[in-house]
């Protein structure tokens, strides 16, 4: 997390495909964005793929609007910094995908009804996981068009993925169907995703987690689950909303002329960060005995809503951390 | 459905500890992250510290709860927790007294649930093998968005139909979207009584005349694209299934008739962000729509208020020769000043939209909480007990 600085222009990530996952909670979205928009800056048209709909990641680009299935642009080229690239994102709901997928297979009449009707849950449910691999299918589309050189393709793919235990069966739900699928369309796609997934070059999980107990080991725990399942490269971890450290004295030096209540609540403002320093370094350093990975610190930022700033922030801090650790040198 | 009843023209100044005190179910929800889970927990602490046999139930994959609890595993039979100074049933037995509160934990097992309703449900044993054989059936459970959070329910409406408990608190599953909880008995439903597979399973000519050919025809293109194996399997699935719809139906309504009665408790669990804000906001209007209300609100994990610098420290740390140490106190108080003052104003419209309900501030706490102790302190805020300054 230290050393030289790195030319934020040069930051490129070690992928075409980074995905981004994580417990519920611990700013998947956010750290998504972040590295979109550090890419971006970095002259990379970058395309943000977003799973679950309803994500709050417009918001962080200041706009209101919800994503669609069709590529939206969040913020234009020269949008985040001079020479920036365009940074777009769509929402790849799951049961879009099944539609498009059923109606490029001929099923164009009957589909949307199919949808209506709660038809798709059963088609979903007699092949578990042909979401997850037809949402994957999309995205290898998309990677396929960028290393075919095609100039409407981006320059890198951000996958918003779902909540950590659904993350892990997202990312295996090709797996389990090569090994349990007839032959067939469905099973030519399973085949291709997990060509996607199982290639660093072409795809690598950037994890998100926070410094307290819970998040920590659960991170862990869906680090070696994907590694088992999904054969996925993970990349450094993200620990998200680190509290800058303060060096707090005790107690409020004297001279100040502090009424007894002030003196109190400024030893207890301290006392708390602290005690909060203490246990964030504890678990940072537990993710490490845990996890083989390097680490990545986002800040937190003592606020109730992150925007275009907060976000600029951010990107800055991941994208320096890891133009480090994804040195072109050490791929 | 019921809305009226003694709980809901209850006074605007209850508090969470009248609410659980005079509940039989207390639902937790909320968006994911918001702490559900250790709310429960510490609600049914309370509930047992104030005599009550309790069960709670989660469904948190991430066995969070057993965290919680200081516990390795749940399972889905209810089992005793052993908590200093109750009474428990675990024992040899001199600690269990009679009408002594006790608290009980129980992680609910999907698969397992679904099977005792499909034997509950089916018309013959023959019946219910055939299903639980099935192959689309043995999806169901992992597969199906909703299965989990509809089994939750079908686990509380058994328990307390049980009589074994004298409240049960839920901790609803981790989705993203607090509503899917509310929106899972009509998905299941809807799955059950798909219309296109009843179709096909009719065995006369006439109704096979009424599929109409674009019915076949999908039918055909989905044989090739996903196998006809399972397109077999699907079709086997519903016609076995027939005749046991309108059992399911009928529980749903009795399940739905228990989340929205008054000795139900909904408490909504949310963080003061923006987004789980507006997500609390957006489930409180949609319970209320069907008959059920929020009877509080924990607005969890608020910043401590320690008030905003005080003008000696601001001074100090303004000095051109300013000591590090100074600034750093400065610093750190205008940091907590700033995040307590916008999560009030963030949770001003929740506050508004749930005007008769008790709002209760949980601090972000100095340490994380995984066991007993730590429950205890989160009962210290949520029921106002001995609550000193932070």
């Amino acid at each position: 997390m230290t050393g030289r600085a790195v030319d934020p222009k040069a930051f490129r990530p070690p992928a075409r495909v980074v995905i981004v996952a994580g417990k519920g909670g611990v700013g998947k979205t956010t750290v998504s964005a972040a590295l979109a928009r550090g890419a971006a800056a970095a002259g990379l048209r970058t395309l943000i793929v977003e799973v679950e709909g309803d994500s709050g990641l417009p918001a962080l680009f200041g706009r209101e609007s919800a994503l669609g299935y069709e590529e939206s642009v969040l913020t234009p080229a020269g949008g985040s910094g001079p020479g920036s690239a365009e940074i777009r994102a769509r929402a790849l709901t799951p049961d879009d995908v099944l539609v498009e997928y059923l109606e490029d297979r001929g099923m164009k009449r009957v589909s949307r009804r199919l949808a209506q009707t709660g038809t798709l849950e059963v088609i979903a449910t007699a092949v578990p996981g042909i979401k997850d691999i037809l949402v994957l299918g999309k995205v290898k589309q998309v990677e396929r068009r960028m290393a075919a050189g095609d100039p409407g393709a981006p320059d890198c793919i951000v996958v918003d993925a779902p909540a950590a235990g659904h993350a892990v069966t997202f990312l295996s739900s090709a797996h389990g169907l090569l090994d349990a699928a007839p032959a067939g369309p469905v099973r030519g796609q399973a085949a291709e995703v997990v060509e996607l997934l199982s290639d660093p070059a072409r795809c690598q999980v950037l994890l998100v987690t926070i410094p307290e107990e819970t998040p920590v080991n659960e991170a862990a725990a869906t680090a070696f689950r994907l590694e088992d399942r999904a054969g996925v490269k993970l990349t450094p971890i993200v620990v998200n909303g680190m509290w800058p450290v303060l060096d707090l004295p005790a107690s409020p030096p004297g001279g100040m002329a502090l009424a007894p209540s002030a003196a109190s609540a400024v030893t207890a403002t301290a006392t708390f960060r602290r005690s909060r320093q203490e246990q964030q370094a504890e678990q940072v350093d537990r993710l490490g005995r845990l996890l083989p990975l390097e680490q990545i610190h986002l800040p937190f930022l003592f606020t109730t809503e992150l925007g275009p700033d907060e976000l600029g922030a951010l990107a800055s801090a991941l994208a320096s951390q890891l133009g480090q650790v994804w040195r072109p040198a050490g791929r | 459905m019921a809305t009226g009843g003694p709980v809901a023209g209850s006074p605007r100044s209850a508090s969470l500890t009248e609410v659980v005190a005079r509940s039989q179910v207390v639902i937790c929800a909320g968006p994911g992250g918001a702490g559900k889970t250790t709310c429960a927990a510490a609600i049914a602490l309370e509930g047992a510290r104030q005599g009550r046999r309790v069960c709670v139930v989660t469904i948190d994959p991430a066995k969070r709860l057993a965290d919680a609890l200081g516990l390795e595993s749940l399972t889905n039979d209810a089992r005793p927790v052993a908590v200093p100074g109750l009474g428990s049933e675990s024992g040899s037995g001199s600690g269990w007294r009679s009408g002594s509160g006790q608290l009980w934990a129980l992680m609910l097992d999907t698969k397992s649930t679904f099977d005792e309703v499909v034997r509950a449900n089916a018309l013959s044993p023959d019946q219910a093998q055939a299903i639980l054989d099935n192959k689309l059936y043995r999806n169901i459970s992992s597969a199906l968005g909703g299965t989990q959070e509809y089994m939750a329910m079908e686990k509380l409406y058994a328990l307390h139909s049980s009589g074994q408990f004298d409240l049960l608190v839920v901790d609803t599953p981790p989705s993203r979207h607090a509503l899917d909880f509310l929106d899972a008995p009509s998905r299941l439903l809807r799955f059950l009584n798909n219309r296109i597979f009843l179709l096909l399973m009719a065995p006369t000519r006439a109704s096979l005349r009424a599929i109409g050919m674009a019915t076949q025809v999908f039918v055909r293109t989905l044989s090739k694209v996903v196998g006809g194996a399972v397109v077999s399997d699907t079709i086997d699935f519903f016609a076995t299934f027939e005749g046991m719809e309108q059992g399911f139906r009928d529980r749903a309504a009795a399940v739905d008739r228990l989340l929205v009665d008054p000795a139900t408790a909904f408490v909504l669990v949310a963080a003061p962000r923006r987004e789980a804000v507006a997500e609390a906001v957006y489930f409180a209007d949609r319970l209320h729509a069907s008959g059920g209300r929020v009877r509080a609100l924990v607005a969890n994990r608020m910043f401590p208020s320690f008030g905003p610098v005080p003008a000696p420290l601001a001074a100090a740390s303004a000095a051109p020769n300013a000591a590090a140490t100074v600034m750093a106190l400065a610093h750190n108080m205008a940091d907590f000043d700033r995040v307590a003052s916008r999560e009030e104003a963030c949770l001003t419209e929740l506050v508004d939209r749930l005007a008769d309900a008790p709002v209760v501030r949980v601090p972000f706490l100095a340490t994380d909480v995984h066991d007993i102790t730590g429950l205890e302190q989160i009962g210290q805020w949520l029921f106002g007990r001995d609550v000193v300054g932070p």
